[in-house]
């Protein structure tokens, strides 16, 4: 500030002991905290919530067969645990890509990052690969009520990933063009929370529907 | 879906010529006039060469102060079309006796109600909450712009989008006949097989986006972006109420996305949700919907309880009475309006004991919305009242809520509920809370800060006369409503056969056009005010002796919102610095950071329409182009790192110079 005096104006607190003038204006600029990663933490939370909403769906309508095929006899335990790794691999990398960004290198960040996109890719074509089996057997989303659920539970959350890949391929050319600035350190932030949210989705789905659906 | 593949198909879906209501006069002259105002005014923009003032100014600007504005001319906009469905039904009921089949066909009347509904809280009621709080809540909290100034632009074009779908089904095609919440099995692919209710679901959605996005922005802002010393309990109260309606928000619009993609997967692929067979269960529907819909009434009534509480101090010249007790009735009912969502349908096979506990949930909401009351009338008493138009409008609401809230309470009685749901008592009860608190509230704040939007007062004489007639328009058009429920009149009816009722329509008919008169005067006002604004100018900034910060810069504020960042030492931040004498500084400016205007944001919500559009005609290939455009449009955003730019010192101080040239002038 170049006259402080401008600043204070001549008043005093009416605090009892402290007499010192009040301050009404802030010196200098002042800067709010980076909004971003709060911002997308809600956002992250208000989709947690659609996907609250699948769950419960599919834990009201998870039963009604409507004398078609049952869980248990439709899930093939070993391909969704295979799946599964394929995704909690992907986090681990994921980690390993953030460890790189921390130490400031960029070849390592997308190396890794780009092996998450792949562990990624394997899960979604897994998916793909069970679902077109299921419609293939006749059990497809429109058979009951239940496999309605089951589809678009487990399709919506594929069609998290799949943004998640595309995020991850235009987060990758980026940090080809720019490097690590702190934008693009941010959006990894964000992808970063994404990616590991679909984990922990994905932990709720395996649990709920495939385990218990087998049991 | 697949089966017939052919060129015409493809491209133009199922929108064939008999898709156009040619057919329908009514529907053919309004769409003329529309299409003649509409070219008028294209042609007026062009004439004056506005279309790149438009564009750069207000189209694609991240000003939290212009997006808040083109919000509320959205909202207004859309009341007109809201109202003139009201005032269709009003007639229709009215004249539909004595073997008279009235002037709407059943099937055009289901639209009518149907897009009253939806409108007017959609399209209505959202866009002129929202509104408000965009533009007051940074300034209140002493912040240059929101948090997130491209979503905030972004949010606005996609609550458009949906509005312009709406308004489309006017003329292509048809809106849905369902009611508002568009219950299955009635709204599934089988009962109603056409467009209607694709327009309904893609309107929403598209629109759900920018609520969602605008939701969490707010809520971040008003969290991250405060003044320093602004600790919560020092936040004004319409602040408060504002983050409060953004938590509510972000927690409940995510359900209504997600029922809503539901019905649509039932009607586009055929799944089993909410279908009578294969395993579906529509209760769930209705439960989902509901549990959005409760907190969307909250959502759309708490600001206004914030804009009341400022009107009430401001113009009792008083600090609000229970600060603290105002915050916590606040939260309490935030929280609430989470528990109560199954007393909308009491009578649908819950069973005595649910019933028992969302009947008294419900009850429970009374007690923080009545400490509320009180706190208001306390503000007042004692108090040096000026019965300016805004406080005119707080007392009309305070008289009328009540009113509503204890028909509320009534409703809220699982017994007493199930003689009169469904009846007109209902729609009396919910009218009485929806414009005795959330219109009334609207007017209170759009005429309170009015002069800090656009630098002139609204003329008073106009306001008022607006007031009289909604609030004598409003009681006659709905008190008879209350009396034809308890005699057992259901909602949606489109003619009567017992004569002996005809009287209390004709009594709401003339009510409804009362209210038109008071929207007449309020447009009126507006014309009125723009022609007299020298003599009703706001030289201050601060018109009504005002005690929150937005009151402390000038109006209407300059593009960074306060060359300095205020330091807060208490609630009403502005009146303890009048108190202390605040001295305004002229010089030792710096330059402001700002962020840059995009035209992403009504870029990719024009594609958004076109996407819905195409998804509700069954364009499949135009649905891919839009798509992968939409998709192109995102990613391509992401690639502009250059989003900001700094306001020169410079500028700063020429603008303040003004200011301080004004304040003179004023002395």
């Amino acid at each position: 500030m170049s006259d402080s005096n401008v600043l204070s104006p001549n008043v005093t607190g009416e605090h009892g002991t402290d007499r010192r003038p009040l301050e009404f204006l802030v010196k200098g600029e002042h800067h709010p905290q980076s909004p971003t990663l709060l911002g997308f933490w809600i956002y992250l939370m208000s989709d947690c919530l659609i996907f609250a909403c699948l769950f419960a769906t599919y834990g009201v309508l998870g039963r009604s067969y409507a004398a078609g095929p049952t869980g248990a006899e439709l899930f093939e335990l070993p391909l969704v645990a295979l799946n599964t790794a394929m995704l909690l691999f992907s986090s681990i990398t994921y980690g390993f890509a953030m460890l790189q960004m921390q130490q400031n290198k960029l070849k390592g960040t997308m190396i890794w990052l780009a092996i998450t996109g792949l562990f990624g890719a394997v899960f979604l074509g897994l998916e793909l690969y069970e679902f077109a089996h299921l419609i293939h057997e006749g059990a497809g989303p429109q058979r009951s009520a239940f496999l309605s659920a089951f589809f678009t539970l487990v399709g919506t959350h594929g069609l998290h990933v799949t943004f998640g890949i595309i995020w991850l391929v235009t987060l990758l050319v980026q940090l080809r063009k720019h490097g690590l600035i702190p934008e693009n350190r941010r959006r990894l932030f964000c992808l970063s929370m994404f990616w590991h949210f679909l984990d922990v989705v994905w932990i709720g789905v395996f649990t709920f529907v495939y385990l218990m659906g087998v049991l | 879906m697949f089966d017939q593949l052919d060129l015409t198909k493809l491209v133009f879906g199922r929108l064939t010529w008999e898709s156009f209501p040619y057919h329908e006069p009514i529907l053919v002259a309004t769409f003329v006039a529309v299409a003649l105002g509409g070219l008028a005014l294209l042609a007026l923009v062009t004439r004056y060469r506005l279309w790149g003032y438009l564009w750069n100014e207000w189209f694609t600007t991240i000003d939290h102060k212009k997006i808040g504005i083109m919000y509320m001319i959205l909202g207004i906009i859309m009341l007109l079309r809201g109202f003139a469905d009201a005032i269709m039904m009003r007639i229709q009921q009215a004249i539909a006796f004595n073997g008279s089949e009235g002037y709407l066909p059943p099937e055009h009347y289901d639209q009518i109600f149907t897009a009253h509904g939806v409108i007017m809280i959609f399209f209505v009621a959202m866009p002129l909450v929202t509104g408000l709080m965009n533009y007051v809540v940074p300034l209140q909290i002493g912040a240059r712009d929101v948090a997130f100034p491209f979503l905030n632009n972004f949010s606005f074009w996609m609550t458009t989008s949906g509005a312009v779908l709406v308004m489309m089904s006017l003329f292509v095609g048809e809106f849905a006949k369902t009611g508002w919440l568009a219950y299955p099995p009635l709204s599934g692919i089988l009962q109603s097989p056409d467009v209607g209710v694709d327009y309904y679901i893609w309107s929403l959605q598209i629109a759900g986006v920018g609520t969602l996005l605008s939701g969490v922005n707010l809520l971040v802002t008003i969290v991250k972006m405060r003044a320093p010393g602004m600790n919560m309990m020092k936040m004004p109260v319409f602040t408060w109420t504002s983050l409060c309606t953004n938590v509510l928000i972000v927690a409940a619009f995510p359900v209504l996305t997600a029922v809503l993609v539901l019905l649509s997967l039932d009607r586009y692929l055929g799944t089993a949700f909410f279908s009578n067979d294969l395993g579906g269960n529509s209760m769930m529907y209705i439960n989902l919907i509901w549990i959005w819909g409760h907190p969307e009434v909250y959502i759309l009534i708490l600001p206004l309880f914030g804009v009341f509480s400022e009107v009430v101090s401001t113009y009792s010249s008083k600090r609000l009475f229970g600060y603290a007790s105002m915050v916590y009735a606040t939260v309490v009912i935030t929280v609430l309006s989470y528990l109560v969502w199954l007393h909308h349908f009491f009578t649908m096979g819950s069973g005595a004991s649910v019933n028992s506990f969302f009947g008294i949930t419900t009850m429970i909401i009374s007690i923080p919305t009545g400490a509320k009351i009180f706190n208001w009338l306390f503000t007042m008493y004692r108090g040096r009242i000026k019965f300016d138009v805004p406080m005119l409008w707080t007392l009309g609401f305070m008289v009328t809520f009540v009113i509503g809230g204890m028909t509320g309470v009534l409703l809220a009685v699982p017994p007493a509920d199930f003689v009169l749901h469904n009846s007109l008592f209902l729609i009396a009860h919910f009218h009485n809370v929806i414009i005795g608190g959330v219109l009334f509230g609207l007017f209170a704040g759009i005429t309170y800060w009015y002069p800090k939007a656009f630098g002139y007062k609204l003329d008073p004489f106009w306001g008022k006369c607006s007031f009289w007639f909604w609030l004598i328009g409003f009681y006659m058009a709905f008190m008879p409503l209350y009396v034809l429920g308890l005699m057992g009149v259901t909602r949606r009816m489109n003619h009567f056969d017992d004569p002996s009722l005809q009287i209390w329509f004709q009594i709401a008919a003339l009510g409804a056009f009362l209210i038109a008169l008071g929207i007449a005067c309020f447009l009126i006002q507006l014309v009125v005010s723009y022609r007299r604004r020298e003599s009703l100018r706001d030289t201050t900034g601060d018109p009504w002796n005002g005690r929150t910060l937005e009151w402390s810069t000038s109006s209407p504020p300059p593009a960074y919102n306060f060359a300095f960042t205020p330091q807060v030492h208490d609630t009403d931040a502005w009146w303890q610095m009048k108190q202390h004498g605040f001295q305004r500084p002229e010089d030792g400016y710096q330059a402001i950071h700002m962020p840059k205007n995009t035209g992403a944001g009504i870029i990719l919500a024009g594609i958004s329409t076109v996407l819905g559009f195409s998804l509700i005609w069954h364009m499949w290939l135009l649905s891919g182009v839009a798509f992968v455009a939409l998709l192109a449009v995102a990613i391509g955003h992401t690639f502009n790192y250059k989003r900001d730019y700094y306001i020169p010192a410079e500028e700063v101080e020429r603008v303040e110079a003004e200011r301080t040239r004004m304040l003179a002038d004023n002395v």
